[in-house]
């Protein structure tokens, strides 16, 4: 892309890309390390995570007030226009993924008996699969790359299938082990996270491709 | 794509934002219209629509012939001996060519950068168009039309127990006001602006733009503006020239969003050369 002949406003847009790529990577490894302490029962790394989520809302705070002023100062037309408001709205989602990894993180020390049972380990593949979601949409920002955004797009249908199958996975599971049922409980509101940071990261990929295109990725029925 | 032949694309924009009652037949065409200034062709091969109702807005650097092709649309260029147009221009589907001059300037009405108002009083400024056009029946009539022009103008209240002083002794603002006036008291279809607020303060260009707004319902108007922001505001369509051919067309909304051309983008992002 061509620079401004006004260079400050370019130093601005490279400065917000670099904020929500900042983000991103804190995100994808609150997501990566709150599953880790998950399946490990690593309390100390949840600890960790729940404590870094901090520097995520710092700097939500940050992009907004850039973008704020960018738009005040420098009246952005077009893909410029469309780079800030993008990068307004995927900050804040970016912040809701951090809560939801957070969230799971908070839970890992309430789940008792650490012996090892099934729906564990689909949850553990559900979120990888949220994960690579979150990373590869992060790419497909940096890139500005169209198709791996509708990939990721697509692949959110996964994620929802997930929860659904560990859904009545662990509903069973508790009818048969009532005694497990409040660790249960709080997987299926792991997975429930787990799903909504996959439709995050659909929401996000929906912004890099309105910031490319001007346009959303059609909708898939 | 940047075709130079006209399309019906090119031409006219996408009708989407039209309402019910909007007449869509063009008020003014151009087609294939060049303009030379002796050897120096400004204008090249340039076709476009111009509908009542909506304001059109004109963009593009410096020198790119938005203003040259805005004065050929009521022949002020007649007036610079080195200047040849050639193409057709049709208000109401008639040659501007073939009309008398005079008539047609009536018809397609002019406001420009810096404000003009002849050296006399206020209400002289407003009454000479009628009285010369002979669209006056009597000293009551024509109070009448001043004072209908000058509430139109939005500058009624500010001038109405000063009619008797000199149109100069007026602020930019209301200068420029005056000057709009003039140009709708003699009834016009079509009003060009050739940057009718760059020499106003922000509040007066706000009245102006206002202005511009309550008049679209009833002209067709077409405003050059170096402004990016202000085509954005007051205009539904918008035209972007560079080197003298039209490079762009469409709605509004969608120039200033997501234009199609990449010389549209690098001029309205500012990363223009």
């Amino acid at each position: 892309m061509a620079e401004h002949t006004v260079k400050a406003f370019d130093e601005d847009i490279t400065r917000i890309r670099g904020l929500i790529a900042e983000m991103g990577g804190l995100a994808e490894v609150a997501v990566q390390e709150a599953m880790e302490a998950l399946v490990n029962s690593n309390e100390e790394l949840a600890d960790s995570v729940v404590v870094r989520d901090k520097k995520i809302d710092a700097l939500e705070v940050e992009v907004d007030k850039l973008a704020v002023r960018v738009i005040a100062l420098r009246a952005p037309m077009a893909d410029d226009l469309r780079e800030v408001i993008a990068a307004l709205k995927i900050s804040g989602v970016l912040e809701r993924i951090g809560d939801y990894a957070k969230n799971i993180a908070k839970r890992v020390g309430r789940i008792e008996g650490r012996k090892p049972f099934e729906p564990l380990t689909l949850l553990s593949a559900m979120g990888e699969v949220a994960e690579e979601m979150v990373h590869d949409v992060l790419t497909a920002y940096g890139a500005r790359d169209v198709v791996l955004a509708r990939e990721v797009v697509e692949r959110d249908h996964k994620v929802d299938a997930f929860y659904n199958s560990l859904f009545r996975n662990l509903v069973s599971f508790m009818m048969e082990n009532p005694a497990t049922i409040s660790s249960a409980a709080q997987l299926l509101f792991i997975a429930r996270n787990l799903e909504r940071i996959g439709d995050h990261a659909t929401n996000v990929a929906e912004m890099v491709h309105y910031a490319a295109t001007g346009d959303y990725p059609p909708e898939e029925e | 794509m940047v075709s130079n032949q006209p399309s019906a694309d090119t031409m006219v924009p996408t009708v989407e934002f039209a309402d019910a009652n909007s007449d869509l037949t063009p008020k003014m065409s151009a087609r294939n219209v060049c303009v030379y200034y002796g050897e120096k062709k400004a204008i090249d091969d340039v076709s476009i629509d111009i509908q009542t109702k909506y304001v059109t807005a004109f963009i593009g650097p410096s020198g790119c012939g938005k203003s040259t092709f805005l004065r050929s649309l009521n022949r002020m260029n007649d007036t610079i001996s080195s200047a040849r147009v050639t193409g057709d221009i049709n208000l109401d589907g008639e040659d501007i060519h073939a009309m008398d001059v005079v008539h047609l300037r009536a018809r397609v009405g002019m406001v420009f950068q810096k404000p003009n108002p002849f050296p006399k009083s206020i209400f002289e400024n407003i009454a000479y168009g009628p009285r010369i056009h002979g669209l006056a029946d009597g000293k009551q009539d024509l109070d009448e039309i001043v004072e209908k022009s000058l509430r139109r103008a939005g500058l009624w209240d500010e001038v109405k127990d000063r009619l008797q002083e000199s149109g100069t002794a007026l602020s930019g603002g209301q200068q420029q006001r005056l000057c709009i006036a003039r140009a709708i008291a003699v009834d016009p279809e079509v009003i060009l602006m050739d940057e009718p607020c760059s020499a106003l303060d922000p509040i007066a260009t706000a009245r102006i733009e206002e202005l511009i707004d309550e008049l679209r319902g009833r002209y067709a108007i077409v405003i050059v503006t170096h402004s990016m922001q202000q085509a954005a505001r007051v205009s539904q369509r918008t035209a972007f020239f560079h080197l003298g051919k039209m490079v762009e067309y469409g709605v509004t909304s969608d120039i200033f969003t997501n234009p199609r051309e990449e010389r549209t983008k690098d001029y309205i992002t500012g990363r223009y050369g």
